[in-house]
């Protein structure tokens, strides 16, 4: 008698069955409440507050100019290096904190995934949301920088910023879905990460200039570095704040085909994001009982 | 096939609200939570995990608008067939099907967060129970009022006595909007006073209609609250009936 009913018919559902992030717009107002508790409770308890998202960058900042820029000296082949530098930094921070945040989301929310059903991709997806929130502070600061260094505003400025933001951002969300969800059967997942970030600051023009990857490496090597999607992203952000304070001065000529790889990025990145959910959805039926 | 026809009903039909059928339920022990040690394990063939049968071929169907108490000793199964209902898991054999919205009290105040304000909770965990940010703010008075909290709606929870942040984590799951309400060992809250309203709440949502699954050691208390008691042992159904025969089923053959 009891298998008279289906899922679907007659207003029946099976419990535990979403459709992943499609499911999330119908979450949207919890998925906002989310989004604020990870930004209300992230300096709770300390004195400065959101002042240490500030300072953090900034001594980063010092650190990486001193080091990097007077005493190796490629203050003197980069123009206006500090903008240089500080703007592929602030882009892979907003990759790290998201990556970071979203693979530890799971297991973070523990209690609430063991004992309430909900779509489970707003754990990560919040991650991400309060990491660009992080995110939009240390741009102003940047774009403080570059307009007092002489910035003129542009429309390939702006559409490189915005294009390389989106790269960062669904790439990190990919990850974050993909090791999020190995991080709740293996604890590994999070360690994983912290090496990544250390190779993502290094394995992109961030500290130094493409010049120095082109002079040091055989073509199909520095095709290889181009297909890491965090290399055009980190030269987009180069094209929107510090190109434009540079007036055509002397410049040292940036990757070639830039475009073309950005938008390899962009399908990378798309490629894990539907990786990421997929084998989210795998494993999410066991999340409950495996943390 | 249809489900048969009952008189009085308007839609001709009546269906359940709830369908367990033939379900299976077996954890996993894992003795590992390291890549290294499942890799090592791997090679030498060595086993990691023991099973753990839970539920056996469970099947039960709960009418719309039933209160049913689930009753069982411990470790017998109860809050693991809640959680199959709720979908917090996924059963590894059998279907479930539920319909309308199902709010799973598994454990109050499971999305508290101890440095947000009572106010900022509330709206966290109503939402995470299902509402939409209108029926919050319609129901908020309600819910504060039925805690008890008073001014200290706006204090942050760590602040709260282990009390106090039970009743508003409990008002909040009562006030939700919801058809099947799924009631987890959470009657326990509370001083004697609060506990009593609690009841009356409860009985208030049978009276309206909700269908109701309760997990209690409380007999006297089911007792009073369900008509029909489902008994289970080791994972199985070993009594499934009337309320009262299935408390003296509870205690039988031990
Ligand atoms: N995530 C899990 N992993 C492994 N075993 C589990 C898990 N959850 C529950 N179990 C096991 O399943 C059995 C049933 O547990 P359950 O919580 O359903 O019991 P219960 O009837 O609610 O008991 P109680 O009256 O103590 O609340 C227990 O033996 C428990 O150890
Ligand atoms: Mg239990």
């Amino acid at each position: 008698m009891t298998s008279t009913y289906h899922a679907g018919a007659q207003g029946f559902v099976s419990p535990g069955h979403s459709r992943g992030l499609i499911d999330v717009v119908r979450y949207r107002y919890l998925l906002r409440l989310l989004v604020r508790k990870g930004i209300q409770t992230r300096y709770h308890g300390s004195v400065l507050g959101w002042t240490w998202s500030y300072v953090k960058p900034a001594a980063q900042f010092f650190v990486y100019f001193f080091a990097l820029g007077v005493f190796l000296g490629l203050n003197k082949g980069v123009p206006n290096f500090p903008v240089y530098l500080f703007s592929g930094m602030v882009v892979i921070n907003l990759f790290g904190e998201a990556f970071t945040n979203a693979t530890r989301s799971i297991v973070d929310n523990g209690p609430l995934v063991q004992k309430i059903y909900l779509p489970r991709e707003l754990f990560p997806l919040a991650a991400v949301f309060v990491a660009f929130v992080h995110f939009l502070p240390q741009v102003a600061v940047l774009f403080i920088g570059a307009l007092v260094t002489g910035w003129v505003p542009s429309l390939v400025a702006v559409l490189a910023f915005v294009l390389g933001v989106i790269i960062v951002t669904v790439l990190s969300t990919g990850l974050g879905l993909l090791f999020g969800a190995v991080n709740t059967s293996f604890r590994d997942a999070q360690n994983l990460v912290e090496l990544f970030l250390l190779f993502a600051t290094w394995a992109s023009p961030v500290l130094y200039h493409w010049q120095s990857v082109s002079s040091a490496l055989p073509r199909w090597a520095q095709t290889v570095y181009l297909l890491n999607p965090l290399t055009p992203a980190v030269e987009l952000m180069h094209i929107a704040f510090w190109s434009p304070t540079l007036h055509g001065q002397q410049q040292p000529g940036g990757p070639p085909n830039l475009l073309l790889f950005s938008l390899i990025a962009l399908l990378t990145s798309i490629v894990l994001l539907i990786v990421g959910q997929l084998t989210f959805r795998r494993l999410e039926g066991r999340f409950a009982q495996d943390l | 096939m249809t489900s048969p026809a009952t008189p009085g009903d308007p839609g001709g039909t009546r269906l359940p609200s709830i369908v367990v059928s033939d379900v299976t339920k077996t954890f996993k022990l894992r003795h590992t939570h390291s890549f290294k040690e499942a890799f090592l394990g791997f090679i030498r063939h060595k086993t990691l995990s023991t099973t753990f049968s839970a539920l056996s071929h469970v099947s039960v169907e709960i009418q719309e608008g039933e209160s049913v108490a689930l009753l069982g000793y411990n470790g017998s199964g109860k809050s693991t067939l809640l959680k199959l209902i709720s979908g917090v898991l996924l059963p590894d054999k059998g279907r479930i099907l539920t319909r309308g919205r199902v709010a799973g009290l598994i454990e109050v105040g499971a999305g508290f967060h101890p440095d947000l304000t009572g106010r900022d909770n509330v709206y966290l965990n109503a939402a995470i129970l299902g509402m939409s940010r209108k029926e919050i703010d319609a129901r908020f008075d309600d819910i504060v009022e039925f805690s008890e909290i008073g001014e200290f709606i706006d204090t942050e929870v760590k602040h709260y006595s282990s009390g106090m942040f039970l009743r508003l984590a409990f008002s909040v799951a009562i006030h939700t909007e919801l058809d099947v309400l799924l009631v987890d060992e959470i009657l326990a809250v509370g001083d004697a006073p609060f506990r009593a309203k609690c009841e009356v709440r409860i009985r208030e949502l049978i009276q309206q209609g909700k269908t109701m699954v309760v997990v209690s050691h409380d007999l006297p208390m089911v007792s009073s609250l369900c008509e029909r008691g489902v008994v289970l042992r080791n994972g199985q159904v070993t009594f499934d009936g009337r309320i009262d025969e299935a408390v003296a089923a509870l205690s039988e053959h031990d």
